[in-house]
């Protein structure tokens, strides 16, 4: 059983990092054929000399143009062959060696990512690690509903990229809405500040449903796989633009576009797959024109009136809400809608997560999440938000300005609110985190869909937390590196950290690095919604860096977990690479992949796990100081295992120096020695000094 | 009717599914015959109403008349505290669900593993995949759901029920723990 559940992450790992590495070498493979293969890698300019530290750190080269990335995906691309031929019958047989490979997926996993979003940074035009990367419209409130609009859905930007062009060229860019949901949606916005975020991947639905977009553009990777279905209930043409999301369409790549313009107009087709992007952008700009005028915005949203007289024919069987991942009591609310009262149902807007799943159980086939969005129109209406653009990768200045804060403990830690939006109570939660910990003067960085819902809150001011706090990767800052692919980005900065502040050798140099970053980078990941097997690919990328990954209680569905035991004394020991000794250094970090119940004890856990053994008595007390504040505050109690983390009297907090001595002594603690700490043997400088 | 199916449709268990807990004198003769019970409540109980009272309520008293320690997960060890009781232990879920898959732990109390772990107020699917990962990998250890919806995985589990039944079956359970 424990090597079948380990083959079964290491296939979730791979499907993950597969897509990720397809997903850039079509980009590169693209953009080689538009600028050719010697377009240099400029992610940055003068600010940016590590310009790709995964491949660098595990690849051992250094690309200077896009045709060098072919060389990093070429290696991803044997990995992965090799490690998914380990998951056949006959093949490997136990944990272990699946747990080894898992996280080997994850590090080829995050090469993907890195050559993905450097070469679009770098040939796309995107921002190049701008803290000021311009702040775009979020929200189905910010689009013009009178103008035809595009909507493209996924994570792949290139189809988009031929939209803006098309655009552009003939005049029409200020008459035509181009808009996103997921990933496509920031990309689109760092190649067109014009363009717009609808929101994250559960936004799908309730936007599709509305009747808004007049064409809808699907890449890949996060796509509904009924949104051909829910397209024709709006009678929007699909426009699929992927090889490996056909949605079952004629390919008609090489068709005229007149030809297949007109088929889309007159609805003779209801979608094409049109895999040249630049015809893509042709197709739907001028499909979207003719057909907006025509289509006049047919919605598949109820009326109230519609509502009420269905909830009347409810069966009250309430496979509704067995059906729902949230376990939302949607029976009850359609029950009282049955009396015309839609509050229930409006209260069930911000937490449902837009599975649709409902619909699917009910026995009487009520459209239930239409209604949920009906009855919370009002709110989806009002969604008007600023976020700022995906910025790409963290500056080499910036890196030199925080290094040693962070490795010493006086930044109190970069907690990275990343992924997908499967929330266990709605994205307040995710602000919420990041606002606690931004004030608190963390580093705050976010990515995906995750970065879109932390701009889903405005303050009274009216502003949202990428208007209030900076975009620079300093403390209190919260810095949107942008798409799934952009996580590269939060990587990087740790691998940067121990390159260029640290001066650790990068190139083929991966065993060094991770052990520096796991003793001293105080970095978290918080996946609060993840589901999807990128996101599992992503962490364990993380896991295998030192970094540890937090996921909220949907992600226990992994059925992975990687917890330490801090009550195992033996389990914390590192070498003092001074003198070679081994010193107890307590459980920092005491886990590496976690599933968290409640907000709380996600928020309790991030500041935990952003200690690490080479903290300063200063740094160690800043971080002890937010564990123990954000304990009493969030579980009404202090920590029990103050004891773990106190190796010295400076370590203890000031103002918390009688309550913590009272727990030492209760606790027989003893003072401790603070090492420079290391795993590996080799790191140990004695030999050197003896000799 | 009550119904020992899971709760949540997506969740499909394998063959092997807990024992329906038709009554509640059932959970008594497996707290009775234990040798060192343990009960995990977590944060739910505190949220989730039952009458006038939480699960968190319940808990207390079945912790007290049966002299079962109790882990307080998430963030309600506050909870406890401000009705005065003070829990055996607070860990997370997933830790001490980690440590109950360890013959050689000691327990909160350093007199050894458990033989029964008793859940209530963790959240249905997270709770799930805890059950599953003590069937396949706990050793010599019985789980029961206390909660209000049939948990496959568990060994004992009540069956769907409504929050009267529920709280009706709690009340049994405490009132005849205390008893010979």
């Amino acid at each position: 059983m424990a090597a079948q559940q380990s083959r079964i992450v290491l296939l979730a790992c791979l499907i993950g990092a597969s897509t990720h590495t397809a997903h850039a070498r079509h980009m590169v493979e693209h953009l080689i054929e538009k600028n050719g293969h010697d377009f240099p890698i400029d992610i940055g300019g003068i600010n940016i000399e590590v310009e790709a530290p995964i491949t660098r750190l595990v690849c051992g080269i250094r690309p200077k143009s896009l045709g060098d990335l072919e060389e990093a995906l070429d290696y991803c691309e044997n990995q992965i062959t090799n490690l998914l031929s380990s998951t056949h019958t006959g093949q490997e047989g136990h944990n272990i060696d699946f747990e080894s490979k898992v996280f080997h997926a994850g590090m080829i996993d995050h090469i993907g990512l890195e050559v993905a979003d450097i070469a679009q940074v770098a040939a796309l035009g995107f921002p190049k690690a701008d803290p000021e990367a311009p702040l775009v419209d979020l929200g189905y409130g910010t689009i013009d509903s009178q103008k035809p609009i595009i909507l493209c859905i996924g994570h792949n930007v290139v189809p988009a990229t031929g939209i803006v062009d098309y655009l552009k060229a003939n005049g029409l860019y200020g008459e035509v809405e181009v808009c996103g949901l997921c990933c496509t949606a920031h990309d689109v916005t760092r190649y067109n500040p014009k363009a717009k975020i609808i929101g994250p991947i559960s936004w799908q639905l309730r936007f599709i449903r509305s009747g808004l977009p007049d064409v809808i553009v699907l890449d890949e990777q996060c796509v509904r796989t009924d949104s051909l279905l829910e397209a024709q209930k709006i009678k929007a043409p699909v426009i699929v633009t992927s090889e490996k999301n056909c949605m079952g369409l004629p390919n008609r790549t090489n068709d005229p576009v007149d030809a297949i313009v007109t088929d889309l107009i007159e609805g003779k087709v209801s979608g094409v797959l049109i895999l040249d992007p630049e015809k893509v952008g042709e197709v739907a700009a001028r499909t979207a024109v003719k057909v907006a005028p025509a289509r006049k915005k047919f919605k598949a949203i109820p009326n109230v009136e519609d509502i009420i007289e269905g909830a009347k024919t409810c069966k009250n069987c309430n496979d509704c809400r067995r059906a729902c991942p949230q376990d939302l009591h949607i029976m009850e609310a359609v029950a009282e809608a049955s009396s015309g009262n839609l509050d229930a149902l409006a209260n069930l807007y911000d937490v449902c997560v837009g599975c649709g799943r409902c619909e699917n159980a009910c026995q009487v086939d009520l459209p239930l999440h239409s209604y949920i969005v009906k009855a919370g129109e009002k709110k989806l209406k009002e969604e008007k938000f600023k976020v700022r653009s995906g910025r790409g990768a963290i500056q080499d200045v910036e890196i030199r300005n925080v290094g040693s804060p962070i490795v010493l403990g006086e930044i109190p830690g970069v907690v990275a609110v990343v992924g997908c939006s499967n929330y266990p109570h709605g994205g307040k939660e995710v602000v919420d985190i990041c606002q606690e910990f931004a004030n608190r003067r963390y580093i705050v960085v976010t990515s995906g869909c995750a970065a879109m819902t932390a701009a889903m809150y405005k303050n009274e001011e009216g502003k949202t937390l990428y208007e209030m706090y900076p975009g620079s990767f300093e403390a209190g800052g919260i810095v949107n590196v942008g798409s799934c692919v952009a996580n590269s980005h939060i990587a990087g900065a740790a691998i940067k950290i121990a390159n260029i502040f640290a001066k650790r050798n990068l190139r083929a140099n991966y065993e060094e690095i991770a052990d520096y970053i796991l003793n001293r980078v105080g970095a978290v990941g918080l996946a609060w919604g993840a589901y999807s097997q990128k996101a599992a690919a992503i962490g364990s990328g993380f896991w295998r860096l030192g970094v540890p990954v937090i996921v909220g209680p949907h992600g226990a569905k992994y059925r992975r977990m990687l917890l330490g035991r801090k009550d195992r004394e033996e389990d914390w020991y590192v070498y003092d690479a001074r003198t070679g000794d081994r010193v107890y250094v307590g459980p920092t970090p005491e886990h590496l992949f976690y599933a968290a119940e409640s907000k709380e004890e996600a928020m309790v856990m991030i500041a935990k796990l952003c200690m690490r053994p080479n903290d300063t008595t200063r740094g160690r007390a800043i971080k002890l100081t937010h564990y123990i504040d954000l304990s009493k505050r969030l579980y009404g109690t202090l920590p029990d295992d103050i004891n773990l983390f106190v190796r010295t009297e400076l370590d203890i907090p000031i103002t918390m120096k009688d309550e913590i001595h009272k727990i030492l002594e209760e606790k027989k603690w003893k003072e401790n020695r603070i090492p420079d700490p290391t795993l590996l043997p080799r790191m140990i400088r004695k030999k050197k000094e003896e000799a | 009717m009550a119904t020992a199916e899971p709760w949540q449709k997506a969740e499909i268990p394998g063959p092997t599914k807990a024992l329906v807990i038709t009554k509640p004198e059932v959970v008594v003769a497996m707290v009775k015959r234990a040798k060192r019970p343990l009960l995990i409540v977590g944060h739910e109980a505190a949220e989730v109403e039952i009458g006038d009272k939480k699960p968190l309520d319940y808990a207390i008293l079945i912790s007290q008349v049966g002299k079962i320690p109790i882990v307080a997960t998430a963030h309600i060890i506050g909870e406890f505290v401000k009705k005065g009781f003070q829990p055996a232990g607070f860990m997370s879920a997933v830790d001490i669900t980690n440590r109950l898959v360890d013959s050689e732990w000691k327990g909160l109390d350093g007199k050894g593993q458990y033989d029964l772990a008793m859940f209530m107020g963790i959240t249905y699917y997270m709770e799930w995949v805890l059950f599953s990962g003590l069937k396949h990998f706990g050793q010599n250890l019985k789980t029961i759901s206390l909660d209000r919806y049939y948990h496959p995985h568990a060994s004992w589990s009540f069956p769907n029920l409504s929050v009267e039944d529920w709280a009706q079956s709690l009340e049994v359970i405490i009132g005849k723990l205390g008893g010979e």
